[in-house]
């Protein structure tokens, strides 16, 4: 069991109890992996695309094809799905504060930043209507920042709809705080407390006592292998 | 007639247009239509798309006044080489849009409404960059909306799968990404396409006829016309030439036989 292998569960444990939305991941495997474990696991009513724009009606490994279509999901349909809102997403960011505001638009100022990066993409509508969570690969200062450049993702003291968790190489965190602001909720196996807090840039609220984050089953690390033969999930998480 | 040549369509445009890119990040774009304009005069233009390479491609050859749009990204390639050069170094203005803003956007201009409302954009950094951007409340309850302006455009550019002579478009990959409401958002649509043919529907269904003729002033047989950008079911992204593209010098890349 990997550390890739705890951070994939994780993640899928942020879609468990959604039954029949739309298990968005964003990018990379490990996002992609979480969401089809859940639906062939303890979160079977979730529907999971191929990437593109197919609802896949089986379930399959990484780059694999589905054997069975059950539906038909072009960004138009996607954007609409935003709105209406039946849908939770799990996003990255390149900055995220105590609140769970987040930026993936550009680095420094806007006007003329240091660094351009994507965008601010569907990062505004998506944190106002749906569900959302983050899975961030590499927990630092640099991402974890007291101010964000440009807020892109909305947190909770701007108006999200619902922040679940978010999910690092580190640690799981999550916004059950009176002011809404970001807690530790548990260490993966390995990780400490002060590591956590080290690599965060702001206080995090961290209760007296925090739980290790639950380890794969037997069943869960069968489906992996058999999801991610290849072990792309491993490329996203250096430990 | 409206078959013309890419020459034809460049000679339709004016320095300072508003031109709208169909395709979605580095898919389906025009890219014959892009390269044509690369090597003409035009100047001072504003993009609306959803963008990658030919939000990229024109930055590089100063072409670019201000870009509108949601993003800008080669999709296998997360970040945009030019575009990412044009903005830090303070050359192009930007108008940054969430996706679905972006979306009402077109869908206002295609049905020439001043503004549609959505609450995306609400309470994000769109709202302070763009400080042009009003609210408006409903008039049925109390809550309060983004006013999504019209992206009206002077022209469009688009590429698809087939056409007829007439101007009828078709798309028969797996998306249609937003090609035909650039097509009723603009004044002119140009078309571009893999093979003009007589009877499309021997090509695909009837549910794959994307764009009326009524929305398009002329089409372009250019085979090939996205590449390097994908153009499914004819051919996928050329991911070789798209690295080529992100790590070769500007004046070399474009200096290149193609």
């Amino acid at each position: 069991m990997s550390r890739a292998d705890v951070c994939v569960i994780a993640c899928a444990e942020a879609f468990r109890g959604d039954g029949e939305v739309l298990a968005a991941g964003i990018g990379g495997a490990i996002t992609v992996l979480a969401a089809r474990l859940a639906r062939l696991t303890f979160e079977p009513d979730l529907l999971t695309s191929d990437g593109t724009c197919l609802l896949t009606g089986d379930v399959p490994e990484l780059g694999a094809a589905p054997r069975t279509v059950e539906g038909w999901l072009p960004f138009r349909d996607h954007l609409w799905l935003v709105l209406h809102g039946r849908r939770h997403v799990m996003l990255s960011a390149s900055q995220i504060d105590r609140h769970g505001n987040t930026n993936i638009s550009c680095i420094g100022d806007w006007t003329r930043p240091k660094a351009q990066l994507l965008g601010v993409r569907g990062a505004p509508g998506n944190t106002l209507c749906n569900p959302t969570s983050y899975w961030i690969p590499r927990h630092s200062p640099r991402v974890f920042v007291e101010r964000v450049d440009m807020i892109s993702g909305l947190g909770t003291d701007r108006g999200a709809y619902d922040l679940r968790r978010v999910v690092t190489d580190l640690a799981v965190l999550d916004f059950d705080t009176p002011d809404g602001s970001m807690r530790l909720a548990s260490v993966h196996p390995g990780v400490s407390v002060d590591d956590v807090v080290r690599a965060t840039g702001f206080p995090l609220a961290v209760p007296g006592d925090v739980p290790q984050t639950r380890l794969p089953t037997a069943q869960e690390l069968e489906v992996l292998r058999s999801l991610d033969p290849g072990g792309q999930r491993g490329k996203e998480v250096a430990a | 007639m409206k078959v013309m040549t890419v020459g034809d369509v460049v000679a339709r445009l004016e320095s300072g247009m508003t031109i709208g890119v169909g395709g979605w990040g580095s898919r389906r774009k025009p890219m014959a239509l892009i390269e044509g304009i690369l090597r003409s005069d035009l100047t001072d233009l504003t993009i609306v798309s959803y963008g990658g390479a030919d939000v990229g491609l024109l930055c590089a050859a100063g072409k670019v006044r201000r870009v509108v749009a949601p993003f800008v990204t080669l999709d296998s390639i997360p970040l945009e080489p030019h575009f990412r050069k044009a903005r830090q170094e303070g050359s192009i203005a930007f108008t940054e849009y969430d996706e679905g803003m972006f979306m009402f956007g077109l869908l206002a201009a295609a049905h020439r409404l001043p503004f549609l409302p959505t609450r995306a954009g609400l309470g994000s950094d769109v709202m302070r960059v763009n400080p042009e951007l009003r609210t408006v409340s409903s008039p049925y309850s109390d809550e309060e909306l983004v006013a999504v302006p019209a992206l009206t455009m002077d022209v469009a550019l688009i590429h698809l799968n087939r056409a007829d002579a007439r101007g009828n478009g078709q798309y028969l990959g797996p998306d249609p990404y937003f090609d035909d409401l650039y097509a009723k958002a603009a004044r002119q649509t140009f078309v571009s396409c893999e093979r003009v043919v007589d009877d499309l529907l021997k090509e695909g269904p009837l549910q794959s006829l994307l764009v009326s003729r009524a929305m398009v002033s002329g089409v372009v047989e250019a085979p090939g016309g996205a590449w390097f950008t994908s153009c499914e079911p004819d051919y996928p992204r050329d991911e070789d030439w798209q690295k080529r593209y992100t790590t070769t010098p500007w004046q070399e890349f474009i200096d290149e036989p193609r």
